[in-house]
């Protein structure tokens, strides 16, 4: 499958998402910032971690404007897979994919750890290839990750099974202690109503090799893989 | 054509923890300021703005605070216009 990475200025982490990419499988192709259309035949785009212009203003305000956003939204818009990954995150909140907001961290420093993730829904694109329930050690790092919406907003999210992940203790528990930034119910990741476009803080393509350290992001991108085998399958098929 | 300048004040929404000002208010405190609180810290923004009245520079301004200068999922803002008078350079 051929997933497209975009590249901001000041995207850090577009190569590790490449190889989390293609180490299951798939092909990744580099999109650039200035693009104003996408390439025939690709499958889902990746907005990588980094620090966009700088996080002026807002993290991901200004990128969200980036000429390549239009493609982006549109593709998202046709039901298109769209995978944001801590900034990539923040871009997909600012330009009103996702719901909510990525705000400073509750302690205001920069946290960069593994962190634990409970995989709250097991049944969507980006979950599908983990078990219910299982815990996967990611790293974050970010200083704005703390995940804000109103109150109704976030009952909705919940109501919705639109939690894809949350940060738990050793044991599994959400507690305020495995919280790195503050986060509403410990929220490190959502999808949209629809289940085409998701985000999160950890980084799961910093995930993708046991040598360093953990292997356990790999789950997310062959799970993307996976859907859009099937995905095409059904289309050829049908 | 009008010259108007335009001072914009972000914050993050009242319901919303705003853990600078907390940290800052605790610092205030420390330094036996107890009758200060309530601290909120956010963005101030100027910009010039050319419109025929002060009407359509707030419009182009409150514009702008919608698409781009504020996320109002999380935050609120406020402007304030003043025109600039002829003569006076800028």
């Amino acid at each position: 499958m051929k997933i497209g990475v975009v590249t901001f200025p000041g995207s850090n982490c577009d190569a590790d998402a490449r190889h989390g990419a293609t180490i299951t499988g798939n092909e990744a192709v580099q999109l650039w910032h200035k693009d104003t259309s996408l390439p025939a035949g690709l499958d889902a785009i990746i907005l990588p971690g980094g620090f966009s212009y700088g996080d002026y203003l807002r993290t991901g305000a200004i990128a969200r404007f980036s000429p390549i956003m239009n493609e982006v939204i549109r593709f998202a818009n046709d039901g298109g897979i769209v995978f944001g990954i801590c900034n990539g995150f923040q871009i997909l909140c600012e330009s009103g994919l996702l719901p909510g907001g990525l705000i400073r961290n509750e302690k205001l420093s920069f946290v960069c750890k593994d962190v634990n993730l409970r995989v709250e829904n097991a049944t969507t694109a980006f979950t599908r290839a983990v078990k219910p329930g299982a815990i996967l050690r990611i790293p974050v790092a970010h200083g704005d990750g703390r995940f804000t919406a109103p109150q109704e907003m976030i009952d909705r999210i919940e109501a919705n099974g639109q939690v894809l992940f949350r940060y738990v203790s050793n044991t599994g528990d959400v507690t305020a202690d495995a919280n790195p930034n503050g986060s509403m119910n410990n929220i490190a990741g959502i999808i949209n109503e629809r289940g085409n476009v998701m985000g999160m803080m950890p980084h799961p393509e910093r995930a993708c090799e046991p040598l360093l350290g953990s292997a356990d992001g790999t789950s997310v991108f062959a799970s993307l893989a996976l859907h859009l085998e099937q995905h095409n399958h059904l289309q050829y098929t049908e | 054509m009008k010259t108007y300048t335009a001072s914009i004040t972000v914050t993050l929404r009242r319901a919303i923890l705003d853990v600078q000002g907390k940290a800052v208010e605790n610092a205030l405190h420390s330094l036996h300021m107890p009758a200060l609180g309530n601290v909120r810290i956010g963005k101030h923004i100027e910009l010039d703005v050319q419109a025929p009245d002060r009407e359509s520079a707030n419009d182009l301004v409150m514009d702008a605070c919608k698409k781009l200068l504020s996320n109002p999922v999380m935050e609120d803002f406020s402007i304030h216009l003043e025109e600039k008078s002829a003569g006076v350079p800028a």
